[in-house]
C-alpha cells in the first residue's frame, strides 16, 4: 500500500514542474569535489540552451573551487540521473531530455587540489 | 462523586486504581470500534488494554502538586538569572548559535509533541495508556514554554531568536525537525508511539538533550540548565512509557513484529538525520566543548543502544536496519553538514563561522581518520577566500532529501569523496534522497511523502527565487542574523557588555 491509511488516500505532489512559472528544476553537481556542501538547485525555463546553463550559473557557483578555471569543458563526462550522458550544448534543456528536478553531475579529469591525494 | 471526607488516606495503589483504571467504563451505546476508530488500522493486534503497565503508577493530582513545585523553582531562577544580567556569563556570543537552534528547530518539537500526545490520549482504548498520554502531553507543552521562557531573556539582546515561530514554519533548517514531527502525528498512534515515544524518548534523547544541557553547563548558560533540570524527571517517565510501549506492542501478537520492527527502522534513520543538527552543535558550535559527536555516540549510540537491543532481542527485535551506514557516517557528518551550514549562511538565523586553527587541532585530534584527509583542506580554502576578501557564499543553495529534508551534503557510506546520489520516479515526478534509509521511507509510503513541502523548491515557486524577498518572508534580518559571527551584531554587543561588567573602561 502506498500509504497506511483508514481509506483509499491519494497524496498530491508538492514541486512539479506546472508550480515553477514556466521554469523548471536542474540539480548539478560536481562529482568529488566537496567544497560545495550539496548539488545546486538552478531554477531556469526549459527552453534554455545547455550551453548558457553552464557558462551562466553553473560556472559562475562552481568558480570558488581553486580548479574551476583549469576545467576542459570538452573533456567533461556527464551523468544524468546516475547514468552516462552526452549534452548536446547548442539544445535546450528540453531537447537534451533534462526533465523539471533531473540531476545532472560532471566529472572532470583534471586535478583536484581539495581532495585527499589517491 | 461523593467522597466522605472523614475517609482515611488512600495508598498508593488504591489511589492508582481509583484515579486511572477505574476512570475508564464499558461503552453501552457505541461500539468501541466507533469511539476509537484509529486502533486498528495500523495493522496491530491488541488482545488485552490492560497489560499495559505504568511503573511511575502516578496520578494526576500528584502529578499536579509535583510540576507546580518545579515551576515555582524554575522561574525563581529564570527571574535572577534575568536580572543579574545572566547572559553575560556565558563562555561567547558565539554560543548562542546553539540556542538559536535549539529554539527554532528543537522547542516546536516539543510542543508537536505535546499535541502528538494529546491525541494518542484520545485514541488509544486503555485507560492507562490513555492518562499516561495525556501527562507526557502535558509535560511537552510545559517544555515547549519553559524553553521559550528559559530563551526569551537572550532575545533582549541578541538577534536570531526574535522570530522564532516563523522559522519554525519557513526556514529551511528547521525543516529536518519539523518534518521529522509531521511525520510522526500523521502517522496512526502506535506508529506515533515508535517515533515519539520509543526512537525519540528512548533511544535518541541522550544524544539531543544531554549534549545541549551539558553544552549549556559548559558554556555558563545557567537558563538553560535549569530548564535542563527541570525536565529531567519527566524525560524519566517518559522513557519509561516509550519502552513500556514497544514491549507491550511486542507482547500483544507475535503479528506485531514486522510493524514494530519496520517503525524502528524508520524512526530510527529519521532520527538519526534530525540528530546530524546536534552533531554540527557539539563539533563546532560550543566555544568550550562537552565532547566530540563521536564521543557521544559511542556512549549513548553503541553502548546504551546496543545494549537496549540485545534487551529486546528476545522478542525477535533486531537493531535498525540504518544502524551501520550510522557508524559510518559519525566521522563525517557534522563537517559535511557544518560545511553546508557555513557557506549557506546567507540564510540561516544564526552565525556560523571559519573554525580557528585551534579549533581545528582539536577537531583533528578527535577525528584522527578524517577530519585532516577530507575537511581541513575544504575549510582551509574557505578560510583563504574570506581573507581575500570574497567570503564563500553558496548561492547555488541545495538539493534537499526528500524524506529527511536536509540538503544532500552527505556521501555514500563507503567513499567520503562521492555524495551519496539516491532517486525514484514515482507517478512521473521525480524525487531526490540522501541515503538508501531516506529511500526505503519513501518507498514504503510514497503518497505521504510526495507532499513534503521542501523549502528550497518553495522559494522557487512562492518566492520566484527571490531571497530578499524570502527573507522578509522567514522574517530574517540581513546582516543582522545570519552571516558570519566575526562582524557580526551580536560579537560587538557581547564584547562590549562583558567589558563594561568585567573592567572599569
Ligand atoms: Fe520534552
Ligand atoms: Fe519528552
Ligand atoms: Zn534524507
Amino acid at each position: 500500500m502506498p500509504v497506511t491509511a483508514i481509506r483509499e488516500y491519494v497524496g498530491v505532489p508538492r514541486d512539479p514542474a506546472a508550480n515553477f512559472h514556466g521554469k523548471q528544476l536542474v540539480y548539478v553537481s560536481w562529482d568529488r569535489h566537496l567544497l560545495f556542501a550539496a548539488p545546486f538547485l538552478i531554477c531556469l525555463p526549459p527552453e534554455t540552451p545547455f550551453r548558457e546553463l553552464v557558462e551562466g550559473p553553473l560556472k559562475a557557483l562552481m568558480s570558488p573551487d581553486p580548479d574551476a578555471a583549469a576545467v576542459d569543458w570538452s573533456r567533461v563526462e556527464w551523468l544524468k540521473s546516475n547514468q552516462p550522458w552526452t549534452p548536446d550544448f547548442d539544445a535546450s534543456l528540453a531537447a537534451n531530455g533534462i526533465g523539471h528536478k533531473d540531476q545532472l553531475r560532471l566529472r572532470t579529469p583534471g586535478p583536484n587540489s581539495l581532495s585527499p591525494a589517491a | 462523586m461523593d467522597m466522605k471526607v472523614e475517609k482515611k488516606k488512600l495508598n498508593l495503589k488504591d489511589k492508582y486504581k481509583l484515579l486511572t483504571r477505574d476512570l475508564g467504563w464499558e461503552p453501552s451505546y457505541r461500539s468501541k470500534d466507533e469511539i476509537y476508530p484509529y486502533v486498528k488500522y495500523e495493522g496491530l493486534k491488541v488482545h488485552d488494554w490492560d497489560k499495559w503497565e505504568d511503573p511511575f503508577r502516578l496520578t494526576m493530582d500528584a502529578y499536579w502538586k509535583y510540576q507546580a513545585e518545579k515551576e515555582r523553582k524554575f522561574y525563581a531562577i529564570i527571574d535572577a538569572h534575568t536580572q543579574n544580567n545572566g547572559h553575560l556569563n556565558i563562555t561567547d556570543a558565539r554560543y548562542l548559535t546553539a540556542l538559536k537552534i535549539f529554539l527554532q528547530a528543537i522547542s516546536p518539537g516539543e510542543y508537536a509533541a505535546h499535541k502528538g500526545f494529546a491525541r494518542a490520549g484520545r485514541e488509544f482504548a486503555g485507560v492507562g495508556t490513555q492518562v499516561a498520554c495525556q501527562m507526557q502531553a502535558i509535560d511537552e507543552l510545559r517544555h515547549a514554554q519553559t524553553q521559550i521562557h528559559a530563551m526569551s531573556n537572550y532575545n533582549r539582546y541578541y538577534n536570531g531568536f526574535h522570530a522564532f515561530a516563523d522559522a519554525r514554519d519557513r526556514i529551511w533548517y528547521t525543516s529536518v525537525a519539523r518534518s521529522f514531527f509531521d511525520d510522526s502525528m500523521s502517522a496512526g498512534p502506535f506508529e506515533f508511539m515508535i517515533a515519539i515515544g520509543f526512537s525519540f524518548e528512548y533511544v535518541l534523547t541522550n544524544l539531543l538533550f544531554v549534549p545541549f544541557m551539558s553544552g549549556a553547563a559548559y558554556n555558563g548558560d545557567m537558563a538553560t540548565v535549569t530548564f535542563g533540570f527541570s525536565a529531567q524527571s519527566d524525560e524519566a517517565r517518559h522513557m519509561t512509557l516509550g519502552l513500556e510501549c514497544i514491549k507491550f506492542m511486542l507482547e500483544q501478537d507475535p503479528d506485531n513484529l514486522p510493524i514494530v520492527q519496520a517503525w524502528i527502522d524508520k524512526w530510527f534513520w529519521r532520527g538519526f538525520r534530525v540528530l546530524g543538527l546536534v552533531s554540527t552543535m557539539m563539533d563546532y558550535m560550543l566555544p568550550k566543548r562537552v565532547m566530540s559527536w563521536r564521543e557521544a555516540w559511542e556512549i549513548y549510540g553503541v553502548e546504551n543502544g546496543g545494549a537496549l537491543f540485545r534487551d529486546l532481542a528476545r522478542y525477535g527485535i533486531r537493531p535498525p536496519k540504518g544502524w551501520d551506514d550510522a557508524e559510518k557516517a559519525i566521522d563525517h557528518m557534522s563537517h559535511q553538514l557544518m560545511l553546508g551550514l557555513y557557506q549557506w549562511s546567507f540564510g540561516t538565523a544564526f552565525h556560523s563561522w571559519i573554525p580557528s586553527d585551534e579549533d581545528m587541532d582539536w577537531l583533528s585530534a578527535k577525528y584522527p581518520a578524517t577530519f585532516d584527509k577530507h575537511y581541513r583542506p575544504r575549510w582551509n580554502h574557505i578560510k583563504k577566500l574570506a581573507a581575500a576578501g570574497t567570503p564563500y557564499k553558496n548561492f547555488g543553495l541545495a538539493k534537499l532529501c526528500q524524506c529527511c529534508q536536509l540538503p544532500i551534503v552527505f556521501t555514500e557510506p563507503d567513499d567520503p569523496t562521492m555524495l551519496c546520489n539516491r532517486e525514484t520516479t514515482y507517478k512521473g515526478e521525480k524525487y531526490h534522497f540522501c541515503s538508501d534509509g531516506c529511500q526505503d521511507v519513501f518507498e514504503h509510503e510514497p503518497e505521504k511523502y510526495i507532499q513534503a513541502w521542501l523549502p528550497m523548491p518553495a522559494l522557487f515557486q512562492d518566492q520566484q527565487g527571490d531571497i530578499g524577498a524570502w527573507m522578509d518572508w522567514v522574517s530574517l534580518k540581513d546582516g543582522t542574523d545570519n552571516g558570519d559571527y566575526a562582524g557580526s551584531e551580536d560579537q560587538r554587543n557581547f564584547q562590549q557588555w562583558r567589558g563594561l561588567a568585567t573592567s572599569n573602561q
